[in-house]
C-alpha cells in the first residue's frame, strides 16, 4: 500500500509498564482515520511516538517512505507532521496573528542576517507572509481577533487557532487529539464541518484522536481501536462498531481471569 | 516597522554623535553617570533577550561581561603602547569586538551543553559559570590577578557607549520581531508546542546566548575603557544580579521597559547617594516595594502585541 505514514510493530515501554503494544498502523494520502479506544488505552502515547516526542522501545515509524523514530518533534515538523494537543497548548504571550506566525517560520524565516539588514526582499518577504497568515486566519474565521493575544480568545475559538498553527506549517499529516474534547453539542457539530473542510481545502491526511463516538463513526473513513496498548480491532465505522471486543473495551465486561 | 527600525538607529546613533560632541562642556560626574546609562542599557537589553523573550534564566551576564572588558582592556593596553596614538581609535574599535566575540564564544560553550536544564537549575550553572570565571581573572597574573588591572586608556566617550546601545536596541528588537524570531517567544511560551511546528528550541536558546554574551561582552569592554580600572570582585554574581533586576523590573521581555528601567537602576544609587551608609539598604527597599506593587514590571501595560 501506499502509504504516508507507516507504523510497524511499534511498542513502548516505561519501566514495567508497556503502554503501546506491537501496534500496526498505516494512513494513506488524504485519508481520514481515527484512533478510539477507552482513557489510558496509549493513545496519546501513540500520537507522542507519532509525533517524536517518544522514541519507540521497539519498531519502526516511517512517514513519506523515510524512517522517522529517531527523529525529534521539530524535524517531524520541518518533514509535514503537525499536531494539535489534549490541553491546548498555544503561545500564551503572543497575538493570535504570531501564534500563527510563529509557525510559518520553518518555510518562510529568513534568518537572522536578513532581519538585520532589513533588505527590500527581507520586508517583501515578511509582507508576504503576514498577508498570508492573514489568508489562513480568515478561512478559519479569527481574522477579527489578529492583534487579541490568544489566551483571551472563547475555548473554541483557542482550539482553531490551535489547528490554524498547524495548518501553517503545511503539514502532510495532521495529527487532532481529542479536538472536541469539553465541547457542547454545537460546538461539536462545527468542528465535524471543520474538521471535513479542512481534509477537501489541503487535501491532507488526519488521524483523529477522540472519546467522542458519534463524530468518530460520521467522518472517519477507517476508524482503529486501542485498549491497553494493543490494536484490538481496525476497520470501516460499521465494521468498528460492530466488533465484540470494540464494545466489550468501551462498555465494560466481567470477565474472569 | 522594518524602516522606522533603521530610522529609529541612525537617529539615535546621531543624538549619542551630536551629545558628546559638546561633552566636554559637561560636568564630569553627570558624563559619567551617562556612559554608565548606555553601558547597562545595552547589559539590560542583552540579557532581556535570553531571560526575557527566551525565557531562559541566566545569571552569568556579569561572567560575560567580565570576558569583553578584560579581553578587550588587555588587547587596547598591549597594542596601544606599539602603535602612535592617532591609531588607538581603531585599537580600541577592535578590542570591544574582539571582547563582544571571545564572550560570544564563552556564551556558546556555556549554552550548548547546559541548555537542557531549564529554569533553576540552568541559574545555577550560569551563576558557576559567573564564579568561575571571577575566580580565574582573580587568579591570573597578566591581567593583574586580585590587584585588579590597571591604566587601561580612557576611550569610552558618551558617543561610543551610547552608539552601541543603540546598536543592541536596534539588533535584538530586529530579530525578535521578525518572523524567525516569533520563535524566541514561542520557546519561551511552551517548547513543546514550539517544536511541534518546527522550531528547534536548544537552537534557539544557543543564539539567545551567543547574541545576549557578544553584548555584555561588548558593555564589559566599554566598561573597561570608561572605569580605567577592572578587579574580578566588579564581577561577582551580585553584578549579574543587579542585570536581572533590570530586566525583571522593566517586564520581561518588554524592550522599551527595560531600557526604563536600566535608567532608574543606575540613577537610583546616584541619587541615594545623600543618605550615605542608608544607601543600599534604602536602594534594596526600594526594589522590594517595586516587586510587591507591579511583580509583572514597571513599564508593562496590556499585551504583548509586539515586543517593542
Amino acid at each position: 500500500m501506499n502509504s504516508l505514514l507507516q507504523l510497524e510493530n511499534v511498542t513502548i515501554r516505561f519501566g514495567g509498564l508497556t503502554a503501546v503494544s506491537a501496534v500496526d498502523l498505516q494512513i494513506g494520502p488524504s485519508e481520514l482515520v481515527g484512533l478510539i479506544g477507552p482513557n489510558s488505552a496509549g493513545k496519546t502515547t501513540l500520537f507522542n511516538l507519532i509525533t517524536g516526542v517518544y522514541q519507540p522501545t521497539d519498531g519502526n515509524i516511517s512517514f513519506a517512505g523515510a524512517p522517522t523514530a529517531k527523529l525529534k518533534a521539530h524535524q517531524l515538523a520541518r518533514l509535514g507532521i503537525a499536531r494539535t494537543f489534549q490541553n491546548i497548548r498555544l503561545f500564551a504571550s503572543l497575538s493570535v496573528f504570531d501564534n500563527v506566525r510563529a509557525a510559518t517560520q520553518l518555510h518562510r524565516a529568513r534568518g537572522i542576517r536578513d532581519a538585520l539588514l532589513r533588505g527590500k526582499s527581507f520586508r517583501r518577504g515578511e509582507e508576504q507572509n503576514a498577508a498570508h497568515v492573514m489568508e489562513l486566519l480568515e478561512i478559519f474565521h479569527l481574522g477579527k481577533f489578529r492583534d487579541e493575544p490568544a489566551k483571551s480568545l472563547s475555548y473554541g475559538d483557542q482550539r482553531r487557532l490551535e489547528i490554524v498553527r498547524a495548518l501553517a506549517t503545511k503539514p502532510k499529516l495532521l495529527l487532532l487529539d481529542e479536538p472536541a474534547a469539553g465541547m457542547n453539542s454545537t460546538e461539536k457539530i462545527e468542528l465535524t464541518r471543520l474538521i471535513r473542510f479542512i481534509k477537501e481545502k489541503f487535501q491532507i491526511s488526519i488521524l483523529l484522536v477522540e472519546h467522542d463516538m458519534p463524530l468518530v463513526m460520521e467522518i472517519c473513513e477507517r476508524i482503529a481501536v486501542l485498549d491497553y496498548g494493543i490494536k484490538i480491532a481496525e476497520g470501516k465505522p460499521g465494521e468498528v462498531r460492530k466488533n465484540p471486543k470494540v464494545i466489550a473495551a468501551y462498555l465494560g465486561e466481567e470477565t474472569v481471569t | 516597522m522594518n524602516s522606522g527600525a533603521k530610522r529609529f538607529l541612525l537617529a539615535a546613533i546621531l543624538v549619542a554623535a551630536v551629545l558628546s560632541y559638546f561633552s566636554a562642556s559637561f560636568n564630569r560626574y553627570y558624563l559619567g553617570v551617562l556612559i554608565d546609562i548606555g553601558i547597562n542599557i545595552i547589559l539590560a537589553v542583552s540579557l532581556n533577550l535570553i531571560n526575557g523573550h527566551t525565557g531562559q534564566f541566566s545569571l552569568g551576564h556579569a561572567g560575560f561581561m567580565a570576558v569583553g572588558a578584560y579581553t578587550a582592556a588587555k588587547i587596547s593596553i598591549v597594542f596601544s603602547a606599539l602603535v602612535p596614538p592617532q591609531f588607538t581609535p581603531v585599537i580600541f574599535t577592535l578590542a570591544l569586538l574582539v571582547g563582544g566575540l571571545l564572550a560570544a564564544i564563552a556564551g556558546l560553550a556555556v549554552g550548548v551543553p547546559t541548555l537542557r536544564l531549564r529554569g533553576d537549575y540552568l541559574a545555577i550553572v550560569t551563576l558557576g559559570f559567573g564564579e568561575i570565571i571571577r575566580v580565574v581573572l582573580q587568579n591570573m597574573e597578566s591581567v593583574g590577578a586580585a590587584s585588579g588591572l590597571k591604566n587601561i586608556p580612557h576611550e569610552t566617550n558618551l558617543f561610543w557607549a551610547w552608539m552601541f546601545a543603540a546598536v543592541t536596541v536596534f539588533v535584538i528588537t530586529a530579530i525578535v520581531n521578525s518572523t524567525y524570531g516569533r520563535g524566541f517567544i514561542a520557546v519561551h511560551d511552551d517548547e513543546i508546542a514550539a517544536s511541534s511546528v518546527g522550531i528547534n528550541p536548544v537552537r534557539y536558546k544557543v543564539t539567545a546566548f551567543v547574541f545576549g554574551a557578544f553584548f555584555a561582552g561588548i558593555a564589559g569592554g566599554l566598561y573597561a575603557h570608561h572605569k580605567q580600572f577592572l578587579s574580578p570582585t566588579g564581577f561577582d554574581f551580585i553584578k549579574s544580579i543587579d542585570i536581572v533586576m533590570m530586566v525583571i523590573l522593566g517586564g520581561m521581555g518588554r524592550t522599551a521597559g527595560v531600557i526604563i528601567a536600566a535608567i532608574l537602576l543606575t540613577l537610583l544609587p546616584e541619587f541615594l547617594r545623600g543618605f550615605a551608609e542608608y544607601r543600599m539598604i534604602l536602594y534594596s527597599l526600594l526594589i522590594i516595594v517595586l516587586m510587591i506593587v507591579r511583580p509583572q514590571g514597571l513599564f508593562s501595560f496590556g499585551k504583548r502585541a509586539a515586543a517593542k
